[in-house]
């Protein structure tokens, strides 16, 4: 028995690349430890937010899962940064962790070519440097032309919690014992990482009254492209915001010692973006209170997420931390927070395919390339998923740029950059995002997918249907002028000689203004993005022409076999971070940190000698 | 990679007769419309040659000679651009700085030969040194980007960039943290002060570039004395024994620049103040005038004395003027004898001399060399290039800043703003040769309390 692509790992990644993979026609096997835990949230109960919510709808732009199955897995939805600019809002829902992963399950199980499989997989076999099969735990082996490894945070994984430390995963799984080590076998250089997770607190114990609500929008909103909302918008539930206090700090400040982090118990690199409470009070000595979440986790048991309030303290300290918190009295604590180590690769080793420098054939996607973030799993796993059909349909990679996508951007900066942090996708990350928008990752990425084949053809065509009225609403705005009555109406003193298009790019004018004595009969999300074009136009504009100074360089593509030993003169830093890393492209090598303008011209001249003699 | 740019290809650029600007790329011809006279050579034919003038906003800058070459057949194989410019700093740099304004990039060193070689101008077998050239100058010219700028205004700049990538890192910790509400939201009213704060000591910096202004705009020579002592003889001297007289410049603001003349490559423009009428009493009268800030604003004041009379009440009037400035004291008619009290005067501002003989004149110009140490700066030259593209630089920046201002007034969102504000940043951070992205990442985690 042989399959096109294996996939290890049930997580986000697992789930979206098992499923593309199948979609794509290839004869998929998803292998994970335990079928319950497929698409399992062990952090926090939440799909998308800033930047995250923006790859969610990439994700379901591509033919991914994620959105579409946390549009009806959710208690609570929320349009980030609406008050902001249109380049930086992000949809954030509070998903179920029970609906959600019984959704995905349900997807997954529907969806043809596609088996599921319990099991551990311990080892790799390979042939000529590429992928031949598995060797699972009891010592099976099963054959494949492509792998895809979503380890998540399986891989030797130890549980911190004070100075205890024990070997496994997430909910006191078992963890993969012996697969990091063989990887290393086989050339693979591995890293280790450190992330944690806060206490879980029962519902009847807090004591809400003394805690701010936080409640969700009053307005419909779905992830994907291709559902309608399926939500009670009266019937979201809510969350609560409370504070850290000096008694809180007390506590903590004087137990230091006992925490796994500044006790010496941890070897991994933590991220720098979810710091330990214990990291803030040491990093931030001047602030007075820290602000924490209370988010249910589910509306089919009764215990919250006490975000913010991540720590490696043993269980009596976080007793007393918990209880010094207003509200949380006598709040029972169901789950401790903890910290867990695990092995990763490094993501140098990885091309922007997803497949390996090391093993052809073998893709990894999530937390084993260094990421953290259930949707910056999920958005890998899907491009892993993509590239290993193309792959086996001898097709080339589909590789997103950093302007057409964050998940470009995101594995840019992983095969680019490298990472020893977990990696969290962050706006500020994405130097295009102004055309990186929330409301446009359809019109970004449907031909892509419609081209690799991940779309249907119902979804690229109602894609192109949205283009159509795009630019016919475009026409009109440039087409009509208002006349004197109409302006005055709008209370625009102007004579009118002006088209709307060119009114809307005034600050006192907008759709909204203009419907109220026009109404246009254009779905809300069409106007939408018609205005942003026209509102921002100078902006956008400015945005391509930097796109277009990346592309040319992105354009110029480095041969893989070109030795950077026989080049002269370039810098010893940059020559061993070439090396190392391999770029494709000067665009590529322009944006590793050491390689300097003077040594792209140099590699130019010398690509221009070496590789043009037959000109 | 295409993007076109320029540089002062004449080697110093300042001593010869002429200096030649040159601009290769795509944009070569549409930059150069922006900034020349003559509209004829926007759709002129390849390979001629145009007479008109530089302007920056109908200010004429320099009479040029101007090359158009379109690709292919140029050296570089783009469309090539040659300006030929008078010899002194002033014109080529500001022709320079205007270029870079209208959208050219100051090339790298050896960039117009690397283009060549790319472009498939010059054969294989020079490529060896090509690459070698590129480095061996892209080295010296990175110690020169370290060099030419002094270690305090460094610091300065450092300090400004500082200032900005707070307000970034706080700018992008409120986009991808909008429910944090223990940090600061920066709002359109509470950004305002901090870049004004920003602007204004970014202003200071360019002005207080001394040496940079003189290279770019020359020292500003004011004659001073009363009637008959020889002012106006001195002056004419001055330009007669000159024979490379650059333009009269006219304008509102210039009307009294007698001429100006190259002194080691570096412009002196020769401000008279005999525009006052000679029957008037001169003191009084400069307390008055625009004459008192040619005084205010002149680098140097060249005082003419009598040297056959005795000191006058009015000239020691003048003598008290000028003792608070830079000044040379010119002893006049040195040829006659001589009954001015010398003992009055601070002998190390003296210079003896007579218009007649046109004695005298050149130890006057040695004295200015002396007083700003023209020849230090002449050695600097290649800093100096650096210069232009650092002041470039702080300018462009000071221009974001003042875009961000105007983005503000136009109620664009604080997200969009940053964009111009990230600009300032980059620019300022290019003068200094540190451009890091990370940077901001960086600061954003070390600065802020974030996280689950």
């Amino acid at each position: 028995m042989k399959y096109d692509c294996i996939v290890v790992g049930g997580g986000h990644a697992g789930c979206e690349a098992a499923h593309i993979a199948a979609f794509m026609g290839q004869k998929t096997l998803l292998i994970t430890m335990n079928i319950k835990n497929i698409a399992d949230m062990p952090c926090n109960p939440s799909i998308g937010g800033t930047a995250k919510g923006i790859i969610v709808r990439e994700i379901d732009a591509l033919g991914g899962l994620m959105g579409r199955v946390a549009d009806k897995s959710h208690f609570q939805i929320k349009m980030l940064n609406s008050a902001k600019g249109p380049a930086v809002r992000s949809l954030r829902a509070q998903a179920d962790k029970v609906t959600y992963p019984q959704n995905m399950l349900k997807e997954l199980q529907n969806t043809t070519n596609l088996e599921i499989k319990e099991g551990m997989v311990e080892d790799i076999t390979i042939e000529d440097n590429k992928i031949k099969s598995v060797v699972l735990e009891d010592g099976t082996s099963i054959e494949t032309s492509t792998l895809i490894l979503t380890t998540g945070t399986y891989l030797k994984a130890n549980i911190l919690i004070g100075s205890e430390n024990t070997e496994g995963g997430p909910h006191g799984e078992a963890r993969s014992n012996n697969l990091s080590d063989n990887l290393k076998k086989h050339g693979f250089h591995i890293q280790r990482l450190k992330t944690g997770t806060p206490q879980r607190i029962k519902r009847d114990s807090i004591d809400f009254s003394k805690m701010k609500e936080e409640v969700g929008d009053q307005e419909y909103y779905t992830f994907s492209w291709d559902t309608e909302p399926s939500y009670d918008i009266k019937m979201q539930q809510k969350c609560y915001l409370l504070y850290t206090n000096a008694n809180t700090h007390k506590i903590i400040l004087d137990n230091l010692d006992k925490s796994a982090m500044y006790g010496g118990y941890v070897t991994g690199i933590g991220p720098r973006y979810c710091p330990s409470i214990e990291d803030k009070l040491v990093r931030f000595k001047d602030k007075e209170r820290h602000q924490l979440f209370l988010e249910p986790e589910s509306m089919y048991y009764d215990e919250w997420y006490l975000q913010g309030f991540s720590t490696s303290m043993p269980r009596d300290i976080q007793e007393k931390m918990v209880h010094s918190l207003s509200g949380l009295e006598n709040a029972i604590i169901s789950k401790y927070a903890y910290a867990i180590e695990y092995d990763a690769i490094d993501p140098l080793q990885i091309k922007p395919s997803l497949e390996s420098k090391v093993i052809e054939g073998l893709f990894t996607a999530g937390q084993i390339n260094g990421t953290s973030g259930y949707e910056e799993a999920a958005g890998q796993g899907l491009i892993a998923g993509i590239n290993a059909s193309l792959k086996l349909q001898q097709k080339e990679p589909l590789i997103l740029k950093r302007n057409d996508a964050y998940i470009g951007v995101l594995i840019d900066d992983l095969v680019t950059k490298g990472t020893n942090e977990p990696y969290r996708m962050l706006t500020s990350r994405a130097e295009y995002r102004l055309i990186l928008r929330h409301d446009n990752a359809d019109i970004r990425l449907r031909d892509y997918a419609y081209s690799v084949g991940s779309i249907t053809k119902e979804q690229y065509e109602n894609t192109q249907k949205k283009k159509q009225l795009m630019q016919e609403l475009t026409t009109f705005l440039k087409n009509t002028k208002p006349s004197k009555e109409q302006l005055e109406k709008w209370n625009l003193t102007l004579t009118p000689s002006k088209s709307l298009y060119e009114l809307l790019k005034r600050p006192d004018f907008n759709l909204e203004k203009l419907n109220q004595n026009m109404t246009l009969s254009y779905p809300k999300l069409i106007q939408e993005q018609v205005e942003i074009a026209i509102k921002y136009e100078g902006y956008i504009n400015k945005t391509y022409r930097d796109v277009e100074k990346m592309l040319k360089l992105e354009a110029k593509k480095i041969p893989q076999d070109i030795n950077y030993d026989k080049i002269k003169n370039i810098a010893s830093e940059a020559k061993q971070k070439l090396k190392q890393i391999r770029p494709e492209s000067l665009g590529q090598a322009a944006r590793i940190s050491g390689v300097n303008p003077s040594d792209l011209s140099i590699i130019a001249v010398y690509l221009k000698k070496e590789y043009s003699k037959n000109e | 990679m295409e993007d076109t740019i320029c540089a002062i290809s004449t080697n110093s650029g300042t001593k010869g007769a002429i200096s030649i600007v040159r601009l290769s790329g795509k944009e070569a011809i549409s930059i150069t419309t922006k900034i020349f006279s003559n509209r004829a050579f926007k759709s002129a034919q390849s390979h001629t040659i145009h007479y008109g003038y530089i302007e920056d906003n109908k200010e004429k800058i320099d009479e040029v000679l101007v090359i158009k070459m379109l690709a292919p057949k140029t050296y570089t194989k783009e469309d090539i651009v040659e300006i030929n410019c008078h010899g002194g700093l002033i014109a080529t740099n500001k022709i320079l700085e205007l270029l870079i304004l209208h959208g050219a990039r100051l090339a790298e060193p050896g960039e117009f030969t690397k283009r060549a070689f790319l472009n498939g101008r010059i054969n294989l077998l020079e490529a060896e040194s090509v690459s070698d050239m590129i480095n061996a100058k892209s080295e010296n010219a990175r110690s020169l980007a370290m060099n030419g700028i002094t270690g305090s205004l460094t610091k300065l700049i450092q300090n400004l960039r500082d200032e900005i990538v707070s307000l970034l890192a706080n700018i992008e910790v409120n986009i991808d943290y909008p429910e944090y509400e223990d940090e600061i939201v920066i709002t359109h009213e509470n950004i305002k002060p901090k870049l004004t704060q920003i602007s204004t000591k970014l202003e200071k910096i360019v002005k207080e570039s001394q040496n940079g202004r003189i290279i770019k705009e020359g020292l500003q020579v004011a004659f001073i004395g009363r009637p008959n002592v020889g002012k106006s003889s001195l002056l004419n001297a001055f330009l007669e024994e000159e024979k490379a007289i650059v333009t009269n410049i006219s304008g509102t603001t210039r009307d009294i620049v007698e001429g100006s003349l190259n002194l080691n490559g570096f412009i002196l423009n020769l401000i008279d103040t005999a525009g006052i009428r000679e029957t008037e009493d001169i003191v009084e009268k400069i307390g008055v005038n625009k004459s008192k800030k040619i005084l205010e604003e002149a680098d140097v004041v060249i005082l003419v004395l009598n040297g056959n009379e005795q000191l006058t009440k009015e000239d020691k009037k003048l003598l008290e003027t000028v003792s608070t400035k830079p000044h040379i004291i010119f002893l006049n008619k040195n040829d006659l004898e001589q009954k001015i009290e010398k003992y009055l005067l601070n002998e190390s501002h003296v210079v003896e001399g007579n218009t007649l003989d046109t004695i005298g004149i050149n130890p006057l110009k040695e004295k200015i060399i002396e007083m700003f140490q023209l020849n230090e700066l002449e050695k600097k030259d290649m800093n100096y290039l650096s210069n232009v593209r650092q002041i470039t630089l702080a300018k462009q920046a000071l221009i974001n800043m003042d875009n961000v201002q105007k983005q503000i007034e136009e109620n664009i969102p604080i997200d969009m703003l940053e964009i111009e504000l990230k600009e300032a940043w980059t620019n300022l951070g290019l003068i200094i040769g540190e451009a890091y992205e990370e940077e901001l990442i960086d600061n954003l985690f070390a600065k802020f309390c974030l996280g689950k």
